[in-house]
């Protein structure tokens, strides 16, 4: 679980690095996206771990928190849950399965359709093409609303789950204090910053 | 202080249980929440109803027997008590108070609120021991220089009366602080070197047998420790149970 979820966390940094540049400037964007869209070390092990990762990591949560619940046997007719702990930290699995039901929709919205592109209609290689699909997708308010709580989710999942997962490695000492707080900054600044770019763009193309 | 007490009634460990409401006056805010619960018996027996079983022992907080689920917090609303610590001064004259056993599936109920916690035992005897020969040749205490700062953390950890309050307070019903104290306070110490890669595979095994949840650090179990066992030794159990995995 901790595993999986800091290199869930790497691999977040990374994406919106690149996704960033989309703010600044489409050509940058675009010659970051044709890169990773075609490099087949990223294309063919990269990704494969990626969606690996992703996978174990919910179905790991699901079968976790299922042994959990098990694990109570007859339930508590009165649990005082907020006296001992946060609400987040109880509830990965909601923000999880929230942030879960966002990839559906975020597949279906970027991958599903360079998978159309590259290998189902083989269409001719355009390392221009990818700044002016990002801002068609986010021409529709609907889904950067979508976007924009499915973000909300990702900060309230990472907040707890950042410092956690250093907690479950053995990592626990004088340092825990600096880390918390890299956590903070993590969970609140990388999710904002996704949800920025989405709004962003709307902002810019829709109405400007 | 009159109150109205909401208790877990059930007759023994195969049938099902449910809560059963009493009133009871005349509680002294000075009492303990044992003594509230033994004048709560006397009215119950005088009224030829069968008195709640509930374990205690020492009452002064070194047994960790007295487990109560008290208004959704194990020992109750206090911090670093165990339940005979509780004073009904905590408590509002008119109060209704619920009371559950300590509940995790490795921790099947016997009676009442009187809960098996067997489990514990067992995690124990799986590897919380050092093996010493002393058959005539007892050592000197102070033969092995320990440092300051590891002797006080082994204290600390040494410190877990096994009350089962972490398991009972956390939403997964996990184990982990217990366990991690039991290891901790030999891994700390050079005595616990030799053993060190068995008694942590096993001990994680045994309490994996028993059934017990995953910890997902929401540290419910660090809050509610009557003996303010820290997180700390969940991760310092975390690394031990890493390395002995890796020596194999
Ligand atoms: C890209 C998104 C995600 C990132 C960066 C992420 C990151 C993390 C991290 C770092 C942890 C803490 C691990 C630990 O303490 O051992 C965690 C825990 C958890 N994650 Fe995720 N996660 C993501 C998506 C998901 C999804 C889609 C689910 C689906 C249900 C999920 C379910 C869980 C659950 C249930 C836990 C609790 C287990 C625990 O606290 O140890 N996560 N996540
Ligand atoms: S760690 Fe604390 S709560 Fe858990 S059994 Fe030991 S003393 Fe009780
Ligand atoms: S009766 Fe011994 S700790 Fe409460």
């Amino acid at each position: 679980m901790a595993l999986s979820g800091l290199f869930l966390i790497i691999f977040l940094l990374q994406h919106f690095i690149i996704n960033i540049t989309s703010v600044f400037d489409g050509s940058v964007f675009n010659w970051l996206s044709h890169f990773m869209g075609t490099n087949p070390l990223v294309q063919f092990i990269l990704q494969p771990i990626l969606i690996a990762g992703v996978i174990f990591h919910f179905v790991m949560g699901f079968i976790l928190d299922l042994q959990n619940k098990k694990a109570r046997g007859i339930r508590y007719k009165v649990f005082k849950g907020n006296s001992n702990a946060s609400w987040v930290s109880r509830n990965m699995i909601i923000s999880g399965s929230t942030v879960l039901s966002f990839l559906v929709l975020h597949f279906y919205d970027f991958w599903i359709p360079e998978i159309d592109y590259k290998y189902i209609k083989v269409l001719p290689d355009d390392p221009h093409r990818y700044y002016e699909e990002l801002i068609l997708k986010f021409d529709n308010l609907t889904r950067v609303v979508i976007y924009v709580v499915s973000f909300f989710f990702l900060a309230l999942h990472l907040s707890h789950g950042f410092a956690s997962a250093f907690q479950t490695m053995g990592f626990n000492n004088k340092y825990t204090v600096i880390v918390k707080s890299i956590g903070k900054l993590y969970s609140i600044g990388i999710p904002f910053g996704f949800a920025f770019i989405a709004v962003f763009h709307h902002i810019n193309h829709h109405y400007l | 202080m009159k109150l109205t007490l909401k208790i877990w009634r059930q007759e023994n460990a195969t049938v099902k249980g449910s809560m059963q409401t009493y009133s009871l006056d005349g509680v002294s805010p000075d009492m303990s929440f044992l003594e509230m619960m033994d004048v709560l018996n006397e009215q119950l027996m005088e009224n030829g109803i069968d008195p709640v079983a509930f374990d205690h022992d020492c009452r002064e907080g070194i047994c960790g027997s007295c487990s109560m689920f008290i208004n959704g917090e194990a020992h109750g609303p206090d911090r670093l008590i165990t339940t005979c610590q509780l004073h009904m001064r905590k408590f509002k004259d008119g109060d209704t108070i619920h009371i559950e056993p300590f509940r995790a599936k490795p921790f099947p109920v016997i009676k009442d609120l009187v809960v098996d916690r067997t489990a514990f035992d067992r995690i124990q005897h799986a590897g919380g021991f050092v093996s010493v020969n002393t058959s005539g040749n007892t050592q000197d205490a102070n033969a092995l220089p320990i440092e300051k700062e590891s002797a006080d953390k082994a204290f600390d950890a040494a410190a877990c009366i096994g009350c089962g309050a972490c398991v009972a307070s956390c939403k997964n019903a996990s184990a982990m602080l217990f366990v991690s104290a039991k290891v901790s306070q030999y891994a700390l110490l050079p005595q616990g070197q030799v053993e060190a890669t068995d008694r942590v595979l096993n001990m994680v095994k045994q309490m994996d047998e028993e059934g017990f949840g995953n910890c997902t650090n929401t540290g419910a179990c660090e809050v509610e420790c009557p003996k303010g066992i820290s997180l700390e030794n969940i991760a310092r159990m975390n690394r031990e149970y890493l390395t002995a995995n890796l020596k194999g």
